[in-house]
């Protein structure tokens, strides 16, 4: 008899290895842009880094909502995390008032992604 | 005048104190038909305000008039036209500044510099509130009223027309003070091509332009983390220039034997850059949609930009506002191996039980440790007990200076009082600052009226 052919499970891999980004600010708000390394991951991007999920990420750390834009143009999503910056601008006391590095603390996530996807 | 082949405009500056080679690179190393150059952060119009409190002479960027004396001959030799918005609170002064730097290199006569103003609202302020323009703030809601006193300068944010005036006009040097970082780049386009007002797409394309060039080097490679080890020559980043053909599409690239990188990748990181809803970038010349925007290599370090739509300008201006808030102060301490980062967080809580002892009132504190949580926090995960330095990092802020002022004297006593193995303190105790802070409102576009004035070397 022979076995049915097994599923293989999903791996988790760390965002920087799909993507890259770029952050900045706006008043107490950053935003991070989040790019495909390659146009075959934006659909991943899309469906997994949803902003509920970046929400639970960035827990403790931003106090306000998190917004979701889509750039399927870019290969880019576009997040707003509102009251994440210490009150931003000159108020911040933060090292990263200007929220410049929540780019790449968003690159720590993990995310499911098919066994057999390419990556570096 | 206008021209049906592409026209050239470079950035030669992201911010007040960006690299002071980078235009004189730009004018030097290749053909540009413009230069622009953004001055202007939110916080550097309130520092310039200071400045002019203390001399009625300054109030700009100071760095701007030098680089114009030893640009000045190129400038006119190869008919390089400027757009920069290094006027700041004093756009005036600054412009005279120029002139007298033209004259003592002998070019009376040869150069025509534009000031543009209007943007400086601080003297009408009350008469505008009264009219009913209470400028709430943008964020918060809260009517301007709450920190009338504390005001220290009030600027609109005029666009690309009244600089286009000015071009027309015959201006060589356009000095502004509070314009769009985009409207500087816009407005070279709109000149050259004679674009109708309404033409939103051409709007939108021309400060999508202006988006991607207005940080300088940020859209060459600088800050760009796809393959960052293999950047060419960082050393010595070429800067990016535009090559706008007349249908509002447009290429990317920097000057030939320049370092750096311009790909798609080191473009969309820019496009990104502080990005809001990317469907609606609003400026005081049009909406600008980046979701229709299609870029493609088009060569090395040459990409092609097009499809980027927009929407007609909003009937508002962008007012930037800054107020005196209070006072802060950030002191720093290195612990080292063993046990670096036990000593750094018991070092903060004697610090903090002193302070608190002291009954000082301090609006918030804030403790970081630089080389365990200070830039991803608790996404950093947990840190080796080997770790062989921790730099200590408490900061604080008051409405008045008193606590403060009495923290910076808080931090030194640690070095000879507190837990062991612990450097860094060469320079010295902590510096007050002022914080001035920042309040954006709206307002009607019809009570602002920009006006733009010809002055000759």
């Amino acid at each position: 008899m022979k076995r049915p052919p097994r599923r293989r499970r999903p791996q988790r891999i760390q965002l920087v290895r799909i993507a890259h980004a770029r952050s900045g600010d706006k008043g107490d708000t950053a935003n991070i842009g989040l790019i495909a390394l390659k146009p075959e991951y934006y659909p991943l991007l899309e469906k997994q880094v949803t902003a509920a999920r970046v929400a639970r990420h960035f827990k403790g750390t931003v106090k306000g909502k998190v917004e979701r834009f889509e750039l399927p143009n870019l290969n880019a999503l576009n997040f707003l995390l509102h009251g994440a910056l210490g009150e931003g601008g000159t108020l911040s006391l933060k090292t990263d008032a200007q929220g410049k590095v929540f780019s790449t603390a968003l690159l720590r996530m993990e995310i499911p992604v098919p066994r057999d996807l390419d990556v570096r | 005048m206008s021209t049906n082949r592409p026209i050239r405009i470079a950035s030669g500056q992201g911010f007040w104190g960006d690299w002071l080679e980078a235009p004189v690179r730009q004018v030097t190393g290749g053909p540009i038909d413009y230069l622009m150059m953004d001055y202007l952060a939110e916080v550097t119009m309130s520092i310039m305000q200071k400045q002019r409190s203390r001399d009625p002479a300054l109030g700009y960027a100071k760095d701007f008039v030098p680089l114009m004396g030893q640009l000045l001959p190129e400038i006119v030799a190869r008919g390089v036209r400027v757009t920069a918005n290094a006027g700041g609170v004093n756009p005036l002064a600054c412009a005279e500044a120029v002139l007298t730097c033209a004259r003592e290199q002998g070019l009376a006569g040869k150069v025509r510099v534009a000031l543009v103003t209007g943007d400086d609202i601080m003297g009408c302020l009350d008469e505008l509130t009264e009219q009913g323009h209470e400028l709430h703030n943008m964020e918060t809601g809260e009517p301007l009223s709450l920190v009338r006193d504390l005001i220290q300068s009030a600027n609109v944010y005029l666009g690309a027309w009244p600089i286009v005036q000015a071009l027309k006009r015959g201006g060589d040097i356009v000095i502004t003070g509070r314009v769009t970082d985009t409207g500087l780049a816009l407005a070279p386009m709109i000149h050259s091509f004679g674009w109708r007002k309404d033409d939103w797409p051409k709007m939108a394309a021309g400060t999508v332009a202006g988006h991607i060039i207005e940080c300088g080097a940020q859209c060459t490679g600088g800050n760009c983390l796809v393959n960052w080890e293999r950047i060419p020559r960082m050393d010595d980043p070429g800067y990016p220039i535009v090559e706008v053909s007349p249908d509002g599409t447009f290429v990317v690239t920097k000057h030939e034997g320049t370092g750096g990188r311009v790909s798609v990748a080191s473009i969309t990181e820019q496009l990104l850059y502080e990005m809001g809803d990317p469907k609606s970038y609003i400026t005081p010349d049009c909406i600008a949609d980046f979701t229709t925007i299609k870029l493609k290599q088009l060569g090395r370090d040459r990409v092609g930009v097009s499809g980027v739509t927009g929407g007609a300008a909003t009937d508002s201006l962008k007012v930037s506002i800054s107020y005196s808030w209070g006072y802060k102060a950030v002191g720093t301490l290195v612990y080292a191996w063993p046990d670096a980062l036990k000593k750094a967080r018991k070092a903060d809580r004697i610090l903090r039980e002193r302070l608190r002892r002291l009954d000082l009132e301090f609006d918030e504190i804030l403790t970081e440790m630089v080389g365990v949580n200070a830039t991803h926090g608790r996404l950093a995960g947990p840190v080796s007990p080997d770790i062989p330095e921790v730099q200590l990092r408490v900061a604080v802020r008051a409405r008045d200076r008193a606590p403060v002022e009495r923290f910076s004297r808080e931090i030194a006593p640690l070095i000879l009082n507190g837990p062991p193995s612990v450097t860094g303190f060469a320079s010295g105790r902590p510096k007050v600052e002022e914080i001035i802070a920042y309040w954006p409102a709206l307002i009607p576009k019809s009570v602002i009226e920009a006006k733009v004035e010809i002055m000759r070397a």
